[in-house]
């Protein structure tokens, strides 16, 4: 699902337009390995699979991978349908500064749900 | 006006009246006639959540459908000096202000229904003021919520206030509700004052907490319905059916498909909870 992320978001003009003021590294976490998202003026420029070393990142968002398959689903189970909805369940983690995430927070969370349209299709 | 005006059977006027020692501005829509339904919006929103109810002529027919903005929210002001304290919501804030709107407006033990914030104060009338309502109707009621966010996130300087508080009302959304009251539900959202949502959320956090309450709710005063959304995670099914468990004759049920904003993000969807609800109320005289 999250190799083809880049191109999901990329595609999707409005929103590439919603976070077009956002230029920032963050990391996926999926189980124990990092997805390092590179976003430049709103466009997924590169993503790189972990395991990283001595790399910097701003934010990260880390779920298990049963986790993030439910969230990923077309049209997921209640409590799985967003990030928050993960949270307050405890199968999420936000670590590191999260002044971007939360300026950008629709941005984020249209970005990490985009998957679902690969289930859908 | 032309003949074709397609235009609401929906009245918005302005309230005055003192709340807490305080002269208030209140905007107010209503619509219908019967019994006074007085309708109570969410945490950072306004009455405009309600406006299918207002529209729905199933609904008119048999009652007085009200919906208020609280004072700072919607097209209410807040009080003079607002720019000098900051907005927080108290029990006794949030219950003085629905007491003092009904009998300003001369309701006659009105049903009130409240959702999320509004669920909850339901909770607390129906504790403390039960003979003052003819039925309530508590939707996504929980008697408490844990804090597992930060919602000073939504009053922030490098944070905009109206993205993120729209950003975090479209989670609570249903992924199954229509895009357009889906996205209308979020605008109302991105409209909030600063500090609003997150002052709301002092009473829904922190403050309101009705759990010692609710065991001594009696039902046989006042009847009390709740109906709850499946996918809302901030007031679940679970927290509703933890607090109706607590209440003896509470009349719980969970709504497929449905989120955190029921009559807003899917008014279609809702109706089909309410209308028998209404129909009980009204029948039981």
């Amino acid at each position: 699902m999250i190799e083809r992320l880049a191109e999901l978001v990329n595609d999707d003009a409005w929103l590439v337009k919603r976070g077009r003021l956002l230029n920032v590294t963050f990391a996926i976490g999926i189980d124990e390995t990092d997805y390092l998202v590179r976003v430049i003026d709103g466009r997924i420029a590169e993503i790189e699979k972990g395991p990283h070393v001595m790399r910097s990142w701003t934010f990260a968002v880390r779920a298990s991978a049963q986790t993030w398959a439910t969230f990923w689903q077309a049209v997921p189970p209640p409590g799985f349908h967003d990030i928050f909805a993960l949270l307050r369940k405890r199968l999420i983690a936000f670590e590191g500064d999260l002044q971007p995430m939360m300026a950008h927070l629709l941005y984020i969370k249209l970005l990490l749900a985009k998957p679902r349209e690969l289930a859908a299709a | 006006m032309t003949a074709t005006a397609n235009i609401e059977p929906v009245t918005g006027r302005y309230l005055h009246l003192d709340l807490e020692g305080r002269p208030h501005r209140l905007y107010f829509e209503e619509a219908g006639e019967g019994i006074p339904l007085l309708c109570l919006h969410t945490a950072g929103a306004d009455g405009r959540q309600f406006r299918a109810l207002l529209n729905d002529p199933e609904i008119t027919a048999d009652y007085r459908v009200i919906a208020f903005d609280m004072p700072w929210h919607g097209k209410s002001s807040p009080p003079v000096g607002w720019e000098r304290e900051d907005y927080q919501l108290t029990t006794e804030r949030y219950t003085g202000m629905i007491l003092a709107i009904s009998e300003a407006l001369g309701l006659d033990k009105p049903v009130a229904m409240g959702c999320s914030i509004g669920g909850r104060i339901v909770l607390n009338l129906a504790w403390a003021h039960p003979e003052r309502f003819r039925a309530l109707i508590g939707l996504q009621s929980a008697a408490y919520v844990e804090r597992y966010y930060d919602a000073g996130w939504l009053n922030h300087p490098e944070v905009h206030g109206g993205e993120a508080c729209g950003a975090l009302a479209y989670g609570l959304v249903s992924p199954l509700s229509p895009e357009a009251h889906k996205w209308e539900t979020v605008w109302h959202y991105m409209q909030g004052g600063p500090g609003i949502f997150q002052g709301d959320l002092f009473f829904y956090q922190i403050e309101g907490d009705v759990r010692d309450k609710i065991t001594d709710i009696d039902t046989s005063k006042c009847p009390l319905y709740m109906l709850t959304g499946e996918y809302d995670y901030s007031a679940s099914p679970a927290d509703s059916e933890a607090a109706a468990a607590l209440i003896p004759g509470a009349k719980l049920t969970v709504m497929k498909g449905l989120g955190h904003f029921p009559m807003s993000e899917n008014p279609d969807g809702f109706r089909e909870y309410l209308l028998p609800v209404l129909k009980e109320i009204r029948d039981a005289g």
